[in-house]
């Protein structure tokens, strides 16, 4: 036998493992419920080709995913959930935008032994008390980047900040989140309406309240709108915020209102490493667009997924649930462990709006907060 | 509340107003002439909004993107009108709520196809960005100051069409009687379709406007045609004064409760509670003020017909 039967002798057999394995692998069936029409459409737009592209480049043919449009209402959310569980026996859920949406299809798919795995909500209310063995959240308890954007501001030596946020779970804890950190006084709390457009009276009341800089979280086109609007006020008080309110989207609708504006977020597209460089090169060149930390959320919970599917079987259910809490992939943030209920341990970044070119884009400036778990983790009992 | 927060939202209570009174304007003609509901009154705003920030990218010019957004909503309405609306004058209203509801979702899907799910840029023109020092040391934003001057105008300019034109002679004739004036000679197809234009271009101008300081995407024009319906009920369906009268009371009534609400609650709670309880209650306030209006006068402020 030559050096070369030997070698090809092997790779056959090589290869005949793996088929084997891959004999034995069962489908997996993802039903993803998120938001692909009318405001806020962007964001599930983004989750979805996230996730889509790492589907692709995983090549992984026992992946099936069927998509629906929740329309952000939670109504509508809850009935896809229903039809997904009973009529095409879905495996996984997943897709999720915003917080109230989950808060109502969540508890019930865990209860329904569904797995479900969130690339964008976080609410507290599901990391504490109401946690559970089959919820995994890929991107961030709610709290995570606000804290992050209350260090920040310890940092950045503000003293009296205003704060306001949309009146829904996400929003309060946005506000709970950012107090937790900051250390200095409040010169204002408001809970502005959910989808409102005109910031005005808001606007108003922050140049009354002597405030010396503001702190917002309003994700997609309420902060479009509040940002040009604040803009054109003529107050030039420092603004910090989260990362949702300048992510790659909506930057170029606000154009160079943000310009400079500091923000926080658990990733960015200049990150160092191998799996983010190949996440946002494919990512440009499927979509043709840069990708937002959205669809890099989306990315990491198929390639979260993908890592279960090939360590576990998903009818053996412990050890499947052990897989995916063991997250062994190649996330695009860099090191990301889960911790005791089943949310990110992770570094959060400041971030600052520049231009690159034409292009509004960000950039990151420091680390807000290194190996950053969340406070619920001792509430939560599996 | 000082002094110049409170004119300060007075000023912003009147541009909402004024903006609502442009939606509202058109709805209620359309309604009042034509007896229709027209839910799809929304998404001519979105139209203008889009016509706007298209043109105004493509030519970097405001003006030309304003008259972009009146031309384009003019003519959706128009061809609107002609396709769909035409057919539904003799439906009932279940008929009506239900085929402009499906242009709702025509148009957004369209708007989506043709422009994307991100929102689109429109900035301010350069001439009205920044605040203005108004007298007593309050300063305004320059473009807000702007829309409330074109919508009185706007309002203005109604009034005298209504009222002193041959055409408002004709649209009041229609509103009391149509048969009569049909009868008379007058081609009633075609004043419904100008009168049908008229308000989807004041709806484009609207979205237009708001289009540079908010955000112009897919859907904007849902949540203020639901405002623009509850004007129209307060004011009296069918009168142009009763929409500018009803717009300003919920422009104003919006504005002012959103800080006087959480303020009051305050007294008696602590800031968070009385934040989240004051926002809830100041987001009823405009629907209380309808019920109040509807018990004291069920057919509006200045509605004709009970």
């Amino acid at each position: 036998m030559t050096l070369k039967t030997l070698l090809a002798a092997s790779a056959l057999a090589a290869m005949g493992s793996l088929a084997t394995a891959d004999g034995h692998m069962t489908d997996v069936k993802v039903g993803m419920i998120t938001t692909l029409s009318g405001g806020g459409a962007g964001l599930g737009i983004d989750v979805r080709d996230g996730f889509m592209l790492a589907a692709k480049m995983a090549g992984n043919n026992h992946l099936k995913i069927v998509v629906e449009d929740d329309q952000r209402k939670p109504d509508i959310a809850v009935q896809l959930a229903d039809k997904m569980i009973q009529s095409e026996k879905v495996d996984i859920l997943t897709g999720i935008i915003w917080s109230n949406l989950a808060m109502a299809v969540v508890p019930s798919a865990t209860a329904q032994d569904k797995i479900y795995l969130s690339p964008n909500a976080g609410p507290s209310a599901l990391a504490g008390k109401g946690c559970h063995a089959n919820y995994f959240n890929v991107a961030w308890q709610n709290d995570n980047l606000h804290e992050a954007a209350g260090g920040y501001a310890n940092s950045a030596g503000f003293k009296n900040t205003f704060i306001l946020a949309p009146n829904y779970p996400a929003g309060q804890d946005a506000l709970t989140g950012y107090k937790r950190m900051y250390e200095g006084e409040l010169a204002g709390e408001i809970f502005t309406k959910l989808g409102q457009k005109d910031y005005a009276s808001e606007i108003a009341q922050i140049r009354a309240s002597g405030a010396d800089s503001v702190f917002f979280f309003l994700p997609g086109g309420m902060g479009i709108s509040f940002l040009k609007q604040y803009a054109d006020s003529g107050l030039d008080l420092p603004v910090v915020g989260p990362a949702f309110s300048f992510d790659q989207g909506i930057l170029q609708a606000v154009g160079d209102a943000a310009m400079g504006v500091k923000n926080t977020s658990q990733w960015n597209k200049d990150i160092d490493n191998e799996a983010n460089k190949a996440f946002v090169d494919a990512f440009q060149a499927e979509y043709g667009r840069l990708p937002s930390l959205y669809a890099s959320q989306g990315y990491d919970t198929a390639n979260l997924l993908l890592s279960a599917m090939n360590a576990a079987d998903i009818n053996d259910k412990p050890a499947f649930l052990a897989a995916l809490k063991a997250a062994e992939f190649d996330s695009v943030r860099g090191d990301f462990a889960f911790d005791a209920n089943n949310h990110p341990i992770q570094d959060i970044y400041v971030r600052e709006v520049i231009k690159e070119g034409d292009v509004y884009t960000n950039k990151i400036i420091g680390t807000a907060l290194s190996d950053h778990s969340n406070v619920y983790v001792e509430e939560c009992q599996m | 509340m000082t002094l110049i927060l409170f004119i300060e939202q007075v000023l912003n209570g009147l541009q909402f107003g004024i903006m609502l009174f442009l939606m509202a304007a058109g709805l209620t003609l359309v309604f009042g002439v034509m007896g229709l509901i027209n839910l799809a009154h929304g998404s001519l705003y979105m139209v203008g909004a889009f016509a706007a920030a298209a043109v105004a990218g493509w030519t970097g010019s405001f003006v030309l993107g304003l008259a972009a957004a009146l031309a384009a909503a003019a003519a959706a309405g128009a061809l609107v009108e002609l396709l769909v609306i035409r057919r539904l004058y003799d439906r009932d209203h279940l008929d009506q709520v239900l085929a402009t509801f499906a242009l709702i979702l025509i148009f957004s899907e369209g708007t989506r196809y043709l422009f994307g799910s991100f929102p689109l840029y429109l900035d301010i023109p350069d001439a009205l960005t920044g605040p203005v020092t108004l007298p007593g040391g309050i300063q305004y934003p320059a473009y807000r100051l702007a829309i409330i001057a074109i919508g009185l105008t706007i309002a203005a300019g109604l009034f005298w069409l209504i009222s002193r034109t041959r055409l408002g002679i004709r649209i009041r004739a229609g509103e009391a009687d149509r048969e009569m004036i049909a009868a008379l000679g007058v081609d009633i197809s075609k004043l419904y379709t100008i009168v049908f234009a008229l308000g989807a271009a004041l709806a484009g101008l609207a979205g237009a406007l708001v289009g540079a300081i908010q955000a112009v995407q897919v859907g904007m024009g849902e949540p203020v045609l639901i405002l623009a319906f509850v004007v129209i009920v307060i004011g009296g369906i069918g009168s142009i004064k009763g929409a500018l009268i009803g717009s300003l009371l919920v422009g104003l009534t919006e504005t002012l409760g959103s800080i006087a609400m959480p303020a009051l609650f305050r007294l008696f709670m602590d800031n968070s509670a009385a934040q989240a309880t004051g926002s809830a209650i100041a987001s009823m306030l405009i629907y209380v003020l309808m019920a109040l209006v509807l018990v004291w006068r069920p057919q509006g402020l200045f509605g004709a017909r009970v």
